[in-house]
């Protein structure tokens, strides 16, 4: 029996309870609870009605019972009739069963809402607290509609106690994580924000988790908070230790309010006000020195609150990561912690330094520690510390340090723990790829890798090994030599037989010439590890095999042998037999012509991103892997960074450069006046690139130049009518007059494009010295290349002709390329220029992502300059199934339930150009009462937010 | 915010579940097995944190019984744990000198404090002598009620 009951003692409960727990056996203890549950049904079924305490007894025995794992399917009306006793110990416990037990839609939450209705009107703060401890736990849909409008103006009632004031706070937080539509904003939100200024601190603790998670949504509307958390912040970090009573936690002053305000400040940008910028510096200046005071008591419990404070700041100096010297420090005190003697320190401080050598001011800094967290790896009892270590290893790693840290991740692999193995090989891939000046050392490692752990490389790793030796010819030799030697080992991975297999059928007759890796040699090398090697494998080496014949005449007969052995012909699995008796009839039927042809050495693969980074992304999640294609930070360390600061002061593009006619294309909904002076402007560079590159292209050409005079093609204007039609879509008819009709079919992988224009005769007569070429302005040449193919200069009356334009995207562009066409109809020189609809978002790959991962990015892109907003009237009917199509067709992949609020929609993509790839954000928040959308889009770069903004803001 | 509070004991048996998001009873059920064997897995003196799916779980044993928090992975790893040690003082300062057995038998005490302390997943009192009054005040109530609800409440 327990030596405390306090409060209201229930024997029979404690009964109960000995009597479960004196079961010797599962069977005696389910016997013993039927038997209760038996009991509790009669008396709760039974004539006489039960007093509250009885309710009250059994509800809580149910309660039990259901604690200890078992199903309880009666019970809740006597639960919900306790919420009703005026006696607050059995209130109490109705109010524990229900928000362990009911579900959110249950049938009883209308009589439970009644209860909580009762309990809210009271006016007793006790019974308040109980009924919004329910709302908060249960948190339901019915709920929010219920109290979602009366709990804010219970929190910023003047005469509401203390303790109320922060269960309301966090009840209407629970809300609105859940049900966040049915939260009305309003009024009492400004006032929420003064509670930062409350006395009670448990009043401001409450609030400000409340306040940050509302920032987050819509940081416009709680901007105000940031002076206010400022000043709190610096009230408490300079106050000495007793003023805060019993919220000083081991000394330390409100340790869980710092760090709350902390992450409330991780909702914004660095103050713009210097004011209070500096007041925040100094603040996380006095956060860093107390790290360097001595300790004020030797518990465990003062170090952890002082540097759950610090960690915390230390993650705000990062997300602002404009204050060099505070990265700086921040980089030296992880550093001291990476060798303190509490395990718990060196966990955290890995952690947080790969963050910071994400950032260009600490990187350096970063790399200092190298062989510190070497050591780690090394020494490290615990393997998620080691884990740790590689994370940060990956994230410190550039072209400097490559060889080192790709070294050390090798070795350790080889005593590395199981669950992490496959993790380091990807990144060991990834490292080597990346960093490889030469490519010699990018096969050794990865052959050293298979061997190694062999079972651990994915098919993707010895994918793209072969990718990168067959599309450069200055490593083939020595690869096919390096496997070649590999191979020799008595006993190979299967992997490296793959790899080998394959390097040694493409590139074998590179070694052959000498008489240690003569044709014969190799061949039975290969063929020694056949018989022990897998299905798949074996189908590759048969593959290898009749490349050989075409390489080497000479071993034809020894591998047609072999082909033609019944362990190969009649071989039970088809596909083998398929291929023996494929190759073998194909290196006898077919000439050595033939054989060469069809055993060509493979075509250099398409360069793409490297599969295996997909991989490992997927395999972390890309907000936990620190991002080394962040294009803040290039292959070599060095960083863009100091040209994004000066482009931080035109942020906002002003009303007179808008008002000026530029050469950009300009959507056409635009006043005429403006659409004149541009079309104008616009008309005469252009003319002037038709003049001079059109004359040499082909002989009509040139004679229709000659006797066109200049006044004609100066007045072709350019058709845009269709242009933003095309934005959220690929096929259609760009362009059509009495004459012609233009179609485009159009497709993009990542930063190549083609598209399949159709000029279709509508005419019945012949369509003479007909031409189409593609001119772009002066900016847009160094940004996009457009190769159109020459097309017939005829077209029939009622027929179509087809012409392929190759695309290809260096940079992110404003401009639109113009597809010009001449030709003559009836003797008249018929001259029309087209914007072609090659917009930016066409070089979208969709991204698919967590809501965790999607707010982690977001917030990242946080900096002024990165963010476009526009606010806009609906153009069309608001349906969401059109506005989703829309979005997809702009080319992210629009992800669901990430958005707290359903009606929002939330979109990721990465725009791939030659140069870089640049990780887009978006998110559309329609207002149907107002009929107006909002659209933020966030990315790394501001020229490509401006645009995508500009480009979808006119879709909807 | 924090996602959930599990306490167990050294054979694994569940004795406090605290779910902070709805969960079908199945996940959680789950969960449970998870966290139990990977918690009861680790060596003494290793380090208190895990990374779970998306989920970072702070763990720390006191005597017999393991207290396994989680939450999400913006928050604050060393903090979490002193989110345990303020519980286990509020138990503490409450059965004086708690053990497991308290918890047992008095279950739905456990839950009380800990509404007290935490709330949909945020702290909502960090002192101590605010949540042991209020938990008091409370006990005082059942011999008080009928005087308690003859006067006004403020």
């Amino acid at each position: 029996m327990p030596t405390v009951s306090k409060g209201d003692g229930m024997r029979g409960l404690a009964v109960f309870i000995s009597d479960i727990r004196n079961c010797k056996s599962k069977e005696a203890e389910i016997k013993r609870i039927n038997k209760e549950l038996a009991n509790i049904r009669s008396k709760f079924k039974g004539d006489k009605a039960l007093d509250g305490y009885s309710k009250k007894k059994y509800v809580c025995k149910l309660l039990f019972i259901f604690l200890l794992g078992h199903d309880i399917d009666f019970g809740h009306m006597e639960a919900v009739n306790l919420l009703s006793s005026n006696k607050y110990t059995e209130k109490q416990i109705g109010y524990l069963f229900i928000s362990v037990l009911v579900n959110s839609n249950s049938d009883l939450i209308r009589l439970i809402n009644n209860g909580i209705k009762n309990d809210l009107a009271s006016r007793n703060p006790t019974f308040m607290n109980l009924a919004l401890h329910c709302i908060a736990n249960v948190g339901s849909r019915e709920m929010a509609e219920a109290f979602a409008f009366e709990i804010p103006s219970i929190l910023v009632a003047g005469d509401t106690m203390d303790s109320v004031k922060q269960s309301a706070a966090l009840c209407l937080l629970r809300l609105n994580r859940t049900s966040p539509d049915l939260v009305p904003m309003g009024e009492w939100t400004a006032r929420v924000v003064h509670l930062l200024n409350d006395q009670h601190l448990g009043v401001v603790t409450a609030a400000t988790s409340l306040i940050t998670t509302l920032a987050q949504k819509s940081p416009d509307d709680f901007k105000t908070s940031i002076s206010l958390a400022v000043a709190r912040l610096s009230r408490i970090v300079t106050s000495a230790s007793i003023d805060l009573q019993d919220y000083t936690y081991y000394f330390v002053a409100a340790p869980w309010l710092s760090v709350k305000l902390l992450r409330l400040l991780q909702c914004y940008p660095p103050p713009e006000d210097a004011a209070l910028r500096s007041r925040l510096t100094e603040c996380l200046e006095t956060i860093l020195n107390k790290a360097q005071e001595p300790p004020k008591s030797k518990k465990v419990q003062h170090s952890n609150a002082k540097n759950a404070v610090l960690f915390e700041a230390i993650s705000l100096i990062i997300h602002h990561d404009s204050e060099p010297t505070l990265l700086v420090r921040a980089c030296n005190q992880l550093g001291q912690f990476l060798q303190h003697r509490e395990t718990n320190l060196r966990y955290l401080a890995l952690e947080s330094m790969c963050t910071l050598a994400s950032s260009e001011f600490s990187h350096e800094a970063v790399k200092t520690h190298i062989d510190t967290v070497i050591n780690a790896l090394k020494t490290e009892r615990d393997v998620s510390v080691r884990q740790r270590a590689v994370d940060l290893l990956y994230a410190m790693c550039d072209r400097s340090n490559a060889k080192q840290i790709v070294a050390e991740m090798l070795s350790y692999l080889e005593t590395a723990d199981y669950s992490i193995r496959e993790e380091i090989v990807l990144k060991v891939a990834i490292l080597a790829e990346k960093y490889a000046v030469d490519y010699t050392w990018y096969v050794d490692t990865i052959l050293n890798l298979i061997r190694v752990a062999g079972d651990y490389v994915s098919e993707e790793v010895w994918y793209r090994v072969i990718q990168i030796v067959i599309n450069r010819d200055d490593v083939q030799g020595y690869a096919a030599k390096t496997v070649f030697e590999a191979l020799q080992a008595p006993a190979c991975h299967e992997n490296l037989v793959k790899v080998g297999g394959y390097i040694l059928g493409e590139f074998g007759n590179l070694i052959a010439g000498d008489s240690r890796s003569s044709p014969l040699v190799q061949f039975n090398l290969l063929h020694s590890k056949f018989h022990l090697c897998s299905v798949p494998t074996r189908a590759l080496l048969l593959s290898a095999y009749i490349k050989f014949i075409n390489l080497f005449p000479e071993v034809k007969a020894t591998i047609q042998d072999v082909l033609r052995s019944d362990s190969q012909l009649r071989n039970a699995d088809v596909e083998l037999q398929q291929r023996a008796v494929e190759y073998l009839k194909l290196s006898c039927i077919a000439s050595t012509d033939i054989l060469a042809t069809v055993l060509e050495e493979m075509p250099p693969f398409p360069e793409r991103e490297s599969s295996i980074l997909a991989k490992l992304k997927k395999k972390k999640g890309p907000g936990k892997l620190p991002d080394i294609d962040d294009n803040r930070r290039n292959v070599n360390g060095s960083s863009e960074h100091s040209e994004n600061t000066d482009t931080t002061s035109k942020s906002s593009p002003s009303l007179l450069e808008d008002l000026l006619p530029t050469d950009r294309p300009r959507p056409s909904s635009c006043s005429p006046a403006i659409l004149a002076a541009r079309t104008m402007a616009s008309a005469h560079p252009f003319t002037d690139i038709l003049n001079l590159n059109s004359t040499p292209s082909t002989g009509p050409n040139l004679l229709v130049d000659v006797f066109s005079d200049s006044s004609t093609s100066a007045s072709v204007d350019v058709s845009e009518d269709n242009f933003s039609r095309f934005v959220c879509k690929n096929n259609g008819v760009i362009y059509e007059n009495q004459l012609l009709q233009i179609g485009l079919k159009s497709e993009y992988r990542q930063n190549l494009g083609r598209i399949y224009v159709f000029y279709g005769n509508k005419t019945s007569t012949q369509f003479l010295s007909f031409s189409s070429f593609v001119t772009t302005s002066d900016i847009l040449k160094s940004q996009l290349n457009v190769h159109a193919k020459t097309v017939d200069p005829v077209i029939e009356g009622g027929a179509q002709v087809q012409q392929i334009l190759n695309i290809e995207c260096v940079s992110d562009f404003i401009d639109a390329p113009v597809l010009n066409i001449q030709f003559r109809y009836g003797g008249t020189l018929q001259n029309i220029a087209v914007k072609l609809p090659v917009m930016l978002n066409k070089f979208f790959q969709p991204t698919e992502m967590t809501s965790q991962d999607f707010f982690q990015r977001w917030k990242q892109l946080g900096a002024p300059q990165q963010e476009v907003q526009k606010i806009f009237k609906a153009q069309h009917p608001m349906d969401t199934d059109v506005t989703k199509a829309k979005i997809l067709g702009f080319g992210v992949a629009l992800l669901d339930g990430v958005d707290p609020n359903p009606a929002n929609f939330v979109g990721a993509g990465v725009i791939h150009t030659k140069s870089t790839q640049v990780g887009c954000l978006l998110r559309l928040e329609p207002n149907a009462q107002a009929q107006m959308y909002r659209l933020t889009l966030r990315t790394s770069r501001e020229s490509v937010s401006q645009r995508l903004c500009e480009l979808l803001g006119e879709q909807f | 915010m924090m996602r959930f509070l599990l306490l167990f004991s050294r054979q694994g048996k569940l004795r406090l579940q605290k779910w902070f998001t709805p969960i079908p009873e199945r996940e959680k059920k789950k969960i449970i097995r998870d966290m139990t064997t990977m918690v009861l897995a680790r060596q003494p003196r290793s380090c208190n944190f895990l990374h779970w799916k998306d989920l970072k779980i702070i763990y720390k044993r006191y005597a017999s019984l393991y207290f396994c928090l989680a939450i999400e992975n913006q928050e604050n790893e060393l903090l979490a744990l002193e989110v345990i040690h303020r519980y286990v003082e509020l138990l503490d300062k409450y059965f004086g000198n708690v053990c497991e057995l308290d918890i047992i038998f008095n279950f739905e005490k456990a839950y009380f404090i800990l509404d007290e302390f935490l709330l949909g997943g945020e702290i909502q009192e960090t002192s101590k002598q605010v949540v042991n009054r209020c938990i008091e005040s409370s006990d005082m109530l059942q011999e008080t009620m009928e005087e308690y609800m003859s006067k006004p409440a403020f």
